[in-house]
């Protein structure tokens, strides 16, 4: 009766090069032993650039790039010179913006409105907060004359690779460091873009420096022995190996890693609103997520109507077009992920949740998975415990609050959590008791550059965004 | 209807008798949190509609219209010819639907009634002393009565705000049971009068207390106050029409009205109709937009898509 006519939004903002080179002291350079791998649009399985692998020899280059610009300009300019190249960049990104927004959902898959509303807005803010701070540091809480680290080594995942970037070079360039970024190898493109944006603004050669590659490129970028400082987002499984590897030496690490945060809906809960919450809360991004609300715990006796409503809004969902302004839900971001949230959604039918979603049609190319709930899922069941990283949500019920708390908690993980409830005193009995680096109340997945962001426990450790973020990028 | 619906129903048609049982019911209903309602709200306000989608909404708004004159200078003159414009929104191109109602002040009725009689088009006239509804019972009654007498298929009533605010709920039901009753078989909005009703929680209540009461539509404004229709005073009416209907079985229709000026803004309500409480309100036996600009924004968005070419306003007729 009112079907909505597709609304794509247009690509051709986007200059895509048929090849991009790896970012090194200010320019574009071909890799030294010439390897290069493809970026794909998972929503098409076209491919959209060839991009370079960087190696050993690459890594190398870059480090001493970093360190001779941490050295020459960048350490020693004033704080107040550093703010301006930071402001430049966080206009020039608000100027792009479409452009980077479009960009993104190619490469990532995720829908262009979330790309547009969500990540490009924080991108832009979170540079222009890091900007303010450049020439204040002295008043940030960490002593008289902090100063900077040196270079630092970012690693970023692919489920907001903009955003991510963000919340890594703003804080560190702001500090004082220069530093060697690797995206992920399924969405290094807007990376690469964002490398044009630092030459457009004049940055000095090697305060930012982009390579891109796989696993083996990031591993050789942390153990460099010429690294001050190593800050990484993603896998609580690479997030170990990566704290191994700098276990005894001087490197100073963050890590922001998994997920499997408890979603708490109390029967005093705003319905409509906490319904809403639960949709953003897993669905969001596709779920990939790492402070997805993946867990439901919704109190027994309005369980039945919380589950009623979320299927209803939940066949509202739109699944498809990553480009069509009306996606609510984007394509997975590559096969690989396809692959584990199939096995983990699998496990969970296997073990004997009850698995719902609504009809919905998939397209036939690229990766896709349904939004999916399951119900009557227990404590002991591996999809109540791993974190899946798409958009499939645990249902599991509680009776009281001392409950809802020890279910929350009982996970190794800790980096976010939700309350849903009326009573202003139990949101700060929960927050009290909440093992979790962000408690939100009634809302959920609400990011702000003022904000620390991290985690409890297998989460990680350190804090990004917020005063709290200067410090992992300052020697304190 | 199933045996438990048919059950909350008169279980419900029960709680109109005490004062307690309402307030009761009313204050256990699920709270509204404000800024997540109006957060939906704006999120469903992002939507896309364009080509075909966009001509169709077009379309179902004008058959939605519920076209408006309230004013003091109103005259049968000035009234006549609204409701000539109802008939043929669009002189020019017939086909054009027409509105869903004229709507007007009682005295205006019989003017009215000689256009619009065997159209189609439905005579809405709004009563109780509209829009204050500071009056005896007795004369807002009367008033009912002598629109539709006059001619009038449907009643736009104003809520006690008064009674409702100071938490006489009793009070508010009984007058909505009594004009019901004196409509006869016109139809009943409710007007909420949401402006004033300040907070979401309010809106939710009321939307179930006119429910309750026998209302076959919640209207939320006058558009005499100041703040009138807004997106999420109609989502959380929406929301409110889409429980009531799964409790009782009976669907009631929504009217945000005032202030909703253009086009693009009567799509966004659309949208929010669609992905609310779907497709089983998108008619206009079940939604309305009270409002009097918008006819001929709609018109000239129309005439824009038909023909690519945006005519000015000169070229639809001001009534």
């Amino acid at each position: 009766m009112f079907e909505y006519a597709p609304a794509p939004e247009s690509r051709s903002v986007v200059d895509l090069k048929a090849s991009y080179g790896l970012f090194i002291d200010g320019e574009f350079v071909d890799p030294a032993d010439g390897g290069s791998f493809k970026s794909i649009n998972p929503a098409s399985e076209e491919v959209l650039a060839e991009v370079s692998e960087a190696g050993t020899q690459d890594v190398e280059r870059a480090v001493r790039a970093a360190r001779k610009a941490y050295e020459k300009v960048w350490g020693p300019m004033p704080g107040r010179d550093r703010a301006k190249y930071l402001f430049r960049i966080a206009r020039l990104i608000q100027e792009r913006s479409r452009e980077l927004a479009v960009l993104e959902s190619l490469d990532n898959g995720k829908p262009i409105k979330e790309s547009r509303d969500v990540d490009l807005p924080l991108v832009a803010a979170h540079f222009f907060y890091y900007a303010g701070w450049a020439d204040k540091l002295e008043h940030a809480g960490f002593g008289a004359n902090p100063r900077p680290i040196g270079v630092a080594a970012q690693v970023i995942p692919w489920n907001f690779p903009l955003l991510m970037l963000a919340w890594k070079i703003a804080p560190a360039l702001a500090a004082g460091n220069t530093v060697v970024l690797k995206p992920a190898e399924t969405t290094p493109l807007t990376a690469l873009l964002f490398a044009e944006i630092c030459q457009q603004a004049e940055l000095p050669a090697g305060v930012v420096n982009i390579i891109t590659g796989a696993g083996d490129t990031g591993r050789t970028l942390v153990e460099h022995p010429g690294v001050d400082k190593v800050a990484f987002t993603g896998s609580t499984d690479v997030g170990r190996a990566i704290a191994r590897s700098v276990a005894g030496t001087r490197k100073k690490l963050t890590l922001e890693l998994g997920g499997k945060a408890a979603n708490i809906v109390f029967d005093d809960a705003p319905i409509d609103q906490a319904v809403e919450g639960i949709v953003n809360g897993i669905f969001f991004n596709q779920g990939h997520v790492c402070c997805a609300g993946s867990r439901l715990l919704v109190q027994e006796n309005v369980a039945d109507r919380v589950l009623e409503s979320l299927k209803r809004r939940m066949a509202q969902l739109r699944v498809g077009d990553p480009l069509d302004k009306n996606t609510d839900i984007g394509a997975i971001n590559s096969a690989a992920q396809l692959e584990r949230i199939r096995e983990l959604s699998d496990a969970g039918s296997a073990e004997g949740a009850e698995r719902w979603s609504p009809p919905c049609e998939l397209p036939d190319r690229g990766f896709w998975f349904a939004p999916t709930i399951f119900t009557g899922v227990t404590q002991a069941h591996r999809i109540a415990r791993e974190e899946i990283f798409g958009p499939v949500l645990s249902v599991l019920t509680f009776r009281t609050p001392a409950e809802a708390v020890e279910k929350a908690n009982n996970t190794p993980y800790g980096l976010s959590a939700g309350i849903w409830t009326d009573k202003g005193s139990r949101i700060l009995w929960m927050a009290d008791r909440l093992r979790a680096g962000v408690v939100w109340a009634n809302t959920f997945n609400k990011f702000d550059p003022t904000s620390p962001f991290g985690g409890y426990k297998e989460s990680g450790y350190g804090r990004e965004g917020g005063r709290h973020g200067l410090e992992g990028y300052l020697n304190v | 209807m199933t045996a438990t619906t048919t059950s909350a129903r008169s279980e419900l048609s029960e709680l109109g008798r005490s004062e307690t049982a309402l307030r009761t019911f009313l204050h256990g209903l699920p709270g509204v949190d404000q800024v997540g309602a109006e957060q939906r709200a704006a999120q469903l306000g992002t939507r896309s509609i364009k080509t075909t989608a966009k001509a169709q909404a077009i379309d179902l708004a004008i058959r939605m219209v519920d076209l408006t004159t309230l004013e003091g200078a109103d005259t049968p003159g000035k009234v006549r010819a609204l409701a000539a414009k109802a008939l043929r929104p669009d002189p020019a191109d017939p086909s054009c639907p027409h509105v869903g109602a004229v709507c007007v002040y009682p005295a205006m009725v019989p003017h009215v009634a000689e256009v619009l009689r065997g159209s189609g088009v439905h005579l809405a006239s709004v009563a109780t002393a509209f829009p204050s509804g500071q009056a005896p019972l007795e004369i807002k009654l009367a008033d009912t009565r002598a629109a539709v007498a006059a001619g009038a298929d449907e009643i736009d009533m104003v809520i006690n705000r008064g009674a409702f605010l100071a938490g006489r709920y009793k009070e508010v039901y009984d007058e909505i049971v009594a004009t019901k009753e004196a409509a006869g078989d016109a139809h009943l909005k409710v007007i909420l009068e949401t402006g004033e009703l300040a907070t979401y929680d309010n809106v939710r209540r009321a939307s179930w207390l006119a429910m309750l009461a026998g209302g076959d539509f919640i209207k939320t404004s006058t558009g005499k106050v100041p703040v009138a229709a807004t997106p999420p005073v109609t989502l959380v009416m929406l929301e409110a029409v889409r429980d009531f209907r799964a409790a009782t079985g009976r669907q009631v229709g929504v009217k945000p009205a005032g202030g909703i000026k253009n086009t693009k803004d009567a799509i966004k309500y659309l949208v929010m109709v669609n992905e609310t409480v779907g497709t089983d309100w998108l008619d206009p036996d079940w939604f309305r937009f009270g409002a009097s600009s918008l006819l001929n924004d709609l018109l000239m968005q129309r005439t824009k898509l038909t023909t690519g070419t945006y005519s000015g306003p000169d070229y639809f007729t001001l009534d």
